[in-house]
C-alpha cells in the first residue's frame, strides 16, 4: 500500500513529535514552566500597587496604558518571589522582562498571572512589545531588584 | 492545454493586481529594517508612518497577495487537471468582490484611517472601509471555492473509479480550510467590529475577538503554505528531472493539514489572560500533530530529489546533491521552490519552538516571530508566489521571460537575505527585542535614555538582510513587469510540468474522498475551540470602547 521508508518515515515524524511533547511536559514539570494563570477579573485589578505579603513574597499589580505602565518603577529585594498581575486600562499592551522569560499579554477586561523569582540584583526593563497606538516605542518600566542594600 | 480569453484574463488580473501592490508592499518592508535598525529616527518618511507602513506591508503581502495568488493559481490547476474551466459568473463575481475590498482596504490604509497593522486587535479601531473591504476580498475568494467544488462533485460523479488528481486534492483541502477558518473572521468582523467602528455599538469583548481573529490567522498559514506543497508535490520532482517518490504520502500529508490547520490557534495567545491553562496546553500539544505532514513531505521531497539527480548520474551519499538544476535557465522553477524548501527547514523548527508551550515565554511577540514567519511565509509561500507568478504570466501571454539569467538567480539572492535578515531577528528576539515597534525613535536611539545597546548588531544584521531582500525583490518586478509588457512570441497556454509516481499506485477511496475527513475536522474543531471560546465569553470582565492608535482616550459618540 505504502513505500517502506514512506511508513517508517512518518513512524519517525510521530515518535518525534512525541519526543517534543515530552520535552515540554518536563518542563512544566521539572522546571515549572507555565504560562499565564487563568483568574477571574474583578476592578481591583485596575489599581496599580505593590504588595508586601511575607518577607520575601511580593505582588505586584500593573495597569498598563497608553504609553505607560503603573507602577513604572518596582523596588524588590533581592532573592523575593514575586506575583505579577497584569491588566489594561485602553487597548492590548505586552508585557516582557527582558532575561527574564516573563511574557504576558494586557488586556481589557482581563488579567494574567505568573510568579517570578528575583536572585540577582539589577535593574529589569518591562518593554511593551504590543502594538498600542502610535507612542508605542515609548512604552516601558523598571523593577530594580536591590532594596534594601545589604 | 489551450486557455479561454476570458479565464486567461482572469488570472491575469489576479496576478498583476496583487503583484503592482506588492510594490508598497516591499518598499514598506525595506523601510521597516530602516526604522528599526535606528538609521532614522523619525516617526514617519514621505508622509507614511511607521505603523502605517507596517499595515500595509501585513496586509498587502500576507492577506492580499497570498489571497489572490492562491485563487489565481487554483483557476489554473483545477482548469488543468480535470479539464474543465470555472463559471464565468461565479468567476466575474469573485474577481470583482475580491478587487473591490482590496482597493477600499487600500484606500484606508493609504489614507492613515487603519494603521491598526494586519491582525487588527480591537480595541484599536481602524475605518469602517477597512473591515469592509478586507471582508469582501474574503468572499471573493469563497465564491471561487464554491465553484471549483461544483466542478470537482461533478467530475467525481463521472469519474468514480479514477484517482483524483494530487492537486487538485491540494486545492480543495487548502480552500475548504480557508472557507471554514474564515467563517470565524468574517463573523468577528461583520459582527463584532463593523458595527462596533461605525458607532452602532459601544463596545467590544476584546478577548473573544482575539479568539476569533486566531481561529482564522494561523489557519492562514497553511493557507499560504498549501499552493507551495502542491507545487513541491506535482511540479518540483519533473523540474528535478525525476518523478515524485510517493503520492499517497502527498495524499496524507493534505489530509492531516484539512484536520490539524484550525483547532491550534490558541498557541497564538499563550500569554493572554482568561483563556484556560488545559485548552492551551491541548492546542500546543496538537501543533506538534500538524508538524507531522510537513515531515512526511521533507521526506518524499527529498527522496523525490535523490532519485532524479541519480538519474542524472548522481552518485555517493550526498554528491548527487550537485546534480540537481540549480541553475539551469528553462526549469527556473526548481530554484524559486528549492530555495523555499531549504528555508523551510529553519522556518519549520523554529516554528516548533514557538509552539512549546511555555517555551513561547522566551519568544512571544519579540523580533524573534517575525524573524521565524520570514523563514515561511517569506521562504517557501513568496518564493513559490514569484516563480510561479512569472511562470503563469508568461504561458497565459505567450511570452519569453524577460532577463532569464536575473530570473534564475532571484530566489537564491532573497535567500540570503532572509537567512541574514532572519539571524539578526531571532537572536535580537532572544534578548527580548519586540517586534512591531518603531525602535529608531527610542531603543536605538542613542539620543534617548531608553537606548538599548544589545539591540545595536542584531537590528544591523535585519537591516543588511532586509537590503538583499529588497534588492531581490525589485529585480523580481524588473522580469515579471518586463514579461508581462514585451511582446508575445508563442500561443498562450497553461502547461505544467506533471510529475508522475515512482511506484505503480492503487487508488486507495479513503485517501480520494472528502466527507470522514470533514467530520474529522469539524469534531476536533468544536473540541477545542468550544472550551476556547466559552473560556473568552465567561472570564471576561468588560467590554471595551474604541479607540484612535494617536489617542489614549476612548472615541465618544458625538451627539
Amino acid at each position: 500500500m505504502i513505500d517502506k521508508f514512506e511508513r517508517n518515515v512518518i513512524i519517525t515524524a510521530f515518535c518525534l513529535s512525541g519526543l517534543f511533547i515530552f520535552s515540554l511536559l518536563y518542563a512544566m514539570g521539572a522546571r515549572k514552566a507555565d504560562v499565564t494563570e487563568c483568574l477571574p477579573y474583578d476592578k481591583s485589578y485596575e489599581t496599580a500597587r505593590v504588595n508586601q505579603v511575607d518577607k520575601s513574597t511580593y505582588q505586584i499589580f500593573y495597569v498598563a496604558r497608553m504609553w505607560n505602565f503603573e507602577p513604572a518603577i518596582a523596588y524588590i529585594p533581592v532573592g523575593s518571589e514575586v506575583d505579577l498581575f497584569v491588566t489594561s486600562l485602553d487597548v492590548v499592551h505586552g508585557f516582557n522582562i527582558y532575561n527574564k522569560n516573563v511574557n504576558l499579554m494586557g488586556v481589557p477586561g482581563g488579567v494574567a498571572k505568573t510568579t517570578i523569582r528575583f536572585d540577582q540584583p539589577g535593574v529589569y526593563k518591562v518593554v511593551c512589545h504590543e502594538f498600542c497606538g502610535t507612542g508605542h516605542q515609548n512604552m516601558q518600566a523598571e523593577i530594580i531588584v536591590n532594596f534594601p542594600k545589604k | 492545454m489551450n486557455v479561454s480569453r476570458f479565464l486567461k484574463n482572469v488570472i491575469l488580473v489576479e496576478l498583476f493586481v496583487p503583484v503592482l501592490l506588492l510594490t508598497i508592499g516591499i518598499y514598506h518592508g525595506l523601510m521597516q529594517v530602516i526604522y528599526r535598525a535606528g538609521v532614522i529616527h523619525q516617526a514617519s518618511v514621505a508622509k507614511l508612518d511607521y505603523y502605517q507602513g507596517l499595515t500595509l506591508h501585513g496586509v498587502i503581502n500576507a492577506i492580499v497577495l497570498t489571497t489572490f495568488f492562491a485563487v489565481a493559481f487554483g483557476h489554473a490547476t483545477i482548469a488543468f487537471y480535470l479539464k474543465r474551466e470555472p463559471n464565468p459568473k461565479a468567476t466575474m463575481l469573485s474577481l470583482v468582490l475580491m478587487v473591490t475590498g482590496t482597493l477600499m482596504a487600500a484606500v484606508a490604509m493609504l489614507s492613515g484611517k487603519a494603521s491598526v497593522l494586519y491582525t487588527f486587535y480591537p480595541p484599536l479601531k481602524a475605518h469602517p472601509a477597512f473591515y469592509i473591504g478586507t471582508a469582501m476580498l474574503i468572499v471573493g475568494s469563497w465564491v471561487a471555492y464554491w465553484d471549483w467544488a461544483i466542478i470537482y462533485v461533478q467530475w467525481k460523479k463521472e469519474n468514480r473509479d479514477s484517482n483524483t488528481p494530487l492537486a487538485v486534492i491540494g486545492t480543495l483541502v487548502n480552500f475548504t480550510i480557508w472557507f471554514v477558518c474564515t467563517l470565524a473572521v468574517a463573523y468577528e468582523v461583520l459582527v463584532l467590529l463593523v458595527p462596533w467602528s461605525l458607532g452602532w455599538t459601544t463596545s467590544v469583548n476584546v478577548v473573544l475577538a482575539r479568539t476569533l481573529f486566531w481561529f482564522f490567522g494561523h489557519a492562514l498559514v497553511y493557507f499560504w503554505l498549501l499552493p507551495s506543497y502542491i507545487m513541491f508535490y506535482t511540479l518540483l520532482p519533473k523540474l528535478a528531472g525525476g518523478k515524485l517518490y510517493s503520492g499517497t504520502a502527498g495524499r496524507i500529508a493534505f489530509f492531516l493539514f484539512l484536520i490539524l490547520s484550525i483547532p491550534i490557534g490558541v498557541h497564538h495567545q499563550f500569554g493572554d489572560p482568561s483563556i484556560g491553562r488545559g485548552i492551551k496546553l491541548t492546542q500546543s500539544v496538537l501543533t506538534f500533530g500538524v508538524a507531522i505532514p510537513s515531515f512526511i513531505t521533507a521526506f518524499t521531497i527529498a527522496a523525490s530529489l535523490e532519485h532524479a539527480a541519480r538519474q542524472r548520474g548522481g552518485t555517493g551519499l550526498y554528491k548527487w546533491i550537485w546534480k540537481l538544476p540549480f541553475f539551469r535557465q528553462d526549469v527556473y522553477l526548481f530554484g524559486y521552490l528549492i530555495n523555499g524548501l531549504i528555508l523551510f527547514i529553519f522556518g519549520g523548527l523554529t516554528g516548533l519552538v514557538n509552539a512549546s508551550y511555555s517555551l513561547n515565554n522566551v519568544v512571544h511577540n519579540t523580533a524573534f516571530i517575525p524573524g521565524h514567519f520570514h523563514l515561511t511565509v517569506a521562504g517557501p509561500v513568496f518564493l513559490a508566489i514569484l516563480g510561479m507568478s512569472i511562470f503563469l504570466v508568461s504561458q497565459l501571454t505567450g511570452k519569453k521571460i524577460f532577463l532569464p539569467v536575473i530570473n534564475t538567480i532571484i530566489p537564491y539572492l532573497w535567500t540570503v537575505g532572509v537567512l541574514i535578515f532572519s539571524t539578526g531577528l531571532m537572536w535580537g528576539g532572544l534578548m527580548g527585542e519586540p517586534r512591531r515597534t518603531n525602535m529608531g525613535l527610542t531603543y536605538l536611539n542613542p539620543a534617548s535614555e531608553q537606548f538599548h545597546s544589545y539591540w545595536v548588531i542584531s537590528s544591523m544584521l535585519g537591516l543588511a538582510g532586509g537590503g538583499i531582500m529588497f534588492i531581490a525583490g525589485f529585480l523580481y518586478f524588473v522580469v515579471f513587469f518586463g514579461t508581462f509588457f514585451r511582446k508575445p512570441s508563442f500561443a498562450p497556454t497553461i502547461d505544467f510540468p506533471v510529475s508522475e509516481s515512482l511506484h505503480p499506485e492503487k487508488r486507495i477511496p479513503l485517501f480520494d474522498t472528502f466527507r470522514p475527513w470533514l467530520a474529522l475536522m469539524a469534531l476536533i474543531i468544536l473540541i477545542t475551540y468550544i472550551p476556547a471560546i466559552s473560556d473568552a465569553l465567561n472570564n471576561t470582565g468588560r467590554k471595551a470602547p474604541p479607540y484612535l492608535p494617536s489617542d489614549p482616550t476612548p472615541i465618544v459618540k458625538k451627539k
